[in-house]
């Protein structure tokens, strides 16, 4: 079981991690303790490998900063189910391993801090309150997520997998 | 099937007949890098096992973002990114001081109409401008092109934009655009390309601010149709499929204000006419052209700006910077007491330059006024044409600028003195040095510019 974590439309890159505490301002080691610090204070605290990031359209969008999606990848999330999600931080999250999923019903399935459990093989985000079905993966970047990430497939294979 | 232009690029480059859904493994012409994510992406590289670039020919690297170095820390950033450049082999650098590499990407012809070029940073969009097929991404995503010489694209659906008439004096193409994403808003164009038609014959500069705004409607690129770079094979199709149209008729269009911190919550500059402004900035790879520091300089007349206001101008790149000397329009600039930053991206994205303090309300003719976005988080950023940018110089205060721009100069100073006089009571007054000023406006205008300049 994980925790569903439950945000709204248009949550920016700068919400994910204020551009002031970008690796380069406060460290490698320091950037991810600042995860929604303004947006949902106490996240970076209380959240725990695998829990599920929950959210309405256009997530993740604003700049092309990877380091917000690093953060969340330190803090282990186990996945961002979205109405959609904005493209450069898509790209990122399956670069990085995190599995971006599209739902249309999830935002009204689940509250935040449901136990839920994600489903990938399945195609399925469990709440107490139902089920909210996910948009499959193309089998190209199902493949990138399975091997961790674009660099760790690409140190595995040498080359992106086949395109359909 | 009919393709549009991002199917056609993309179906040509991965030599397959790829349509809107597909993905497709795309050869890149040129990544392009610059200074802020560059320790990302030499992690990157060494996490894929690379040492060395696919192609140091085809790889342009830029120090803009934060440039000349504000920090000792980011000084330290510029210089691993000089030794890696130079261990690289990499011939296509531009250090501090040299321009937007978006601005240079495009005016010394780094952009290959018809192919796809990835870029570090958002606004890479900007390459559609002569017909390329630029693509903004991550850090991860620039190593493994820089690695590869190779991206993953899934081929976009269109929005086709048209442009039908011409603008009236004073309203310009950063007006279009920015109707444009009022239109579309900030997620309309989400994971698609803008295709632009009407304005193939535009001047280079207006077609680099429509592309590279197509990122603020989350566009994957933005290109522009038939322009003079582009080979004859590069047209989209007649019957292709476009998810979304829209037409903008420049003949009735109306100055435009982008309110913050949203670049969709656009108005008429008539809703805005009375805002205090507290500080203009005039840069940036959207509008930091000799163009749009000619545009300013035609309002100013030789005026000081108001003493409400701090002006500051920053060329998108050393070419237009010293076009812009060579001509006096730096000169008429500086007599209108504007401060004139190095090239590069300036206080566009707060790092260097005039970032603003909390409270202080900015009128930019960058392309976004996020909350934050230039400095504190509690500055409200307001964008617009060059011509508003300057109008808001002189008089404190948002404004039409057309009766600017026919009154004479009676007139024009009277407008003026009320609008200054309207503004109760805001911002600090700073003293400057009026007298040598004029002796600078008489240089300047003996070199050819002032007064009589011609937009």
């Amino acid at each position: 079981m994980s925790r569903a974590w439950v945000f709204g439309d248009d949550l920016d890159t700068d919400q994910i991690v204020p551009g002031r505490y970008a690796p380069f301002m406060v460290g490698q080691d320091k950037f991810h303790t600042y995860a929604f610090c303004d947006a949902r204070p106490g996240f970076a605290k209380e959240v725990r490998p695998g829990d599920v990031l929950v959210g309405g359209e256009n997530f993740g969008c604003g700049s092309s900063r990877e380091y917000a999606v690093a953060a969340l990848k330190k803090h282990g999330i186990g996945g961002i189910v979205a109405k959609n999600f904005a493209r450069i931080f898509f790209r990122n999250c399956i670069n990085l391993g995190i599995p971006v999923l599209e739902s249309a019903e999830a935002l009204a399935v689940v509250h935040d801090g449901d136990a839920v459990t994600l489903d990938l093989a399945l195609g399925l985000l469990r709440a107490p309150a139902g089920e909210a079905r996910l948009r499959p993966l193309a089998p190209f970047a199902q493949e990138i997520l399975a091997a961790g990430g674009v660099v760790a497939y690409l140190r595995e294979h040498g080359d992106f997998p086949p395109v359909v | 099937m009919p393709k549009t232009l991002a199917e056609k690029i993309l179906s040509r480059v991965a030599a397959r007949d790829a349509k809107a859904g597909d993905l497709v493994i795309a050869p890149v012409s040129r990544v392009m890098v610059h200074d802020s994510v560059i320790d990302a992406v030499i992690a990157g590289l060494r996490d894929l096992g690379k040492e060395r670039v696919w192609n140091t020919t085809k790889v342009a690297v830029f120090v803009d973002h934060a440039a000349p170095a504000p920090t000792p820390v980011v000084a330290d950033s510029h210089r691993v990114l000089r030794e890696w450049v130079r261990a690289q082999g990499i011939a296509t650098f531009y250090d501090a001081g040299e321009g937007v590499c978006h601005q240079i990407m495009v005016e010394e012809g780094y952009c290959e109409p018809g192919t796809v070029i990835v870029g570090s940073d958002s606004h890479s969009n900007s390459y559609g401008a002569v017909g390329a097929f630029g693509a903004g991404m991550g850090a991860t995503d620039v190593a493994v092109a820089l690695a590869l010489g190779r991206t993953w694209l899934r081929v976009p659906e269109s929005i086709k934009v048209t442009f039908t008439g011409r603008p009236r004096r004073g309203v310009t193409m950063k007006d279009a655009i920015m109707r444009v994403v009022r239109e579309i808003g900030t997620d309309g164009a989400r994971y698609a390309c803008v295709e632009f038609h009407g304005a193939g014959s535009l001047p280079q500069g207006d077609r680099i601010t429509l592309a590279g705004m197509t990122t603020e409607m989350g566009a994957k690129a933005g290109i522009v149709v038939a322009t003079p770079e582009a080979p004859d094979w590069l047209y989209p199709d007649r019957g292709a499929a476009y998810a979304n149209e829209v037409t903008v008729d420049l003949s009735t269009l109306e100055p435009q204000i982008a309110v913050p911190p949203r670049v969709d919550q656009v108005v008429d500059v008539s809703a805005a006419v009375g805002q205090p402004v507290d500080v203009v900035f005039l840069g940036s790879c959207t509008n930091g052209r000799l163009v749009d520091m000619r545009q300013a300089v035609a309002v100013l007349r030789g005026r000081r700006v108001s003493p409400e206001v701090r002006l500051e101008v920053v060329p998108s790149s050393r070419r237009q910077f010293e076009d812009a000397m060579a001509d006096g329009t730096l000169l008429a600039l500086s007599a209108a007491g504007a401060v004139i930053g190095s090239s590069g991206c300036g206080p566009c994205l707060g790092r260097t330059g005039g970032v603003l303090a909390g409270q202080e309300i900015c009128l930019s003719t960058a392309n976004r006024n996020y909350r934050g976005r230039m400095g504190s988080p509690d500055a409200s950023i307001f964008i617009g044409s060059p011509y508003v940018a300057a109008v808001a110089a002189l008089t404190s205060v948002i404004d039409d600028p057309r009766p600017y721009l026919e009154a004479d100069d009676e007139e024009f100073d009277a407008l003026v003195a009320r609008r200054r006089l309207e503004r109760a009571g805001r911002g600090a007054a700073s003293v400057r040095s009026g007298d040598r000023s004029r002796e600078l406006m008489v240089a300047a205008a003996r070199i050819g510019v002032a007064a009589e300049i011609d937009d």
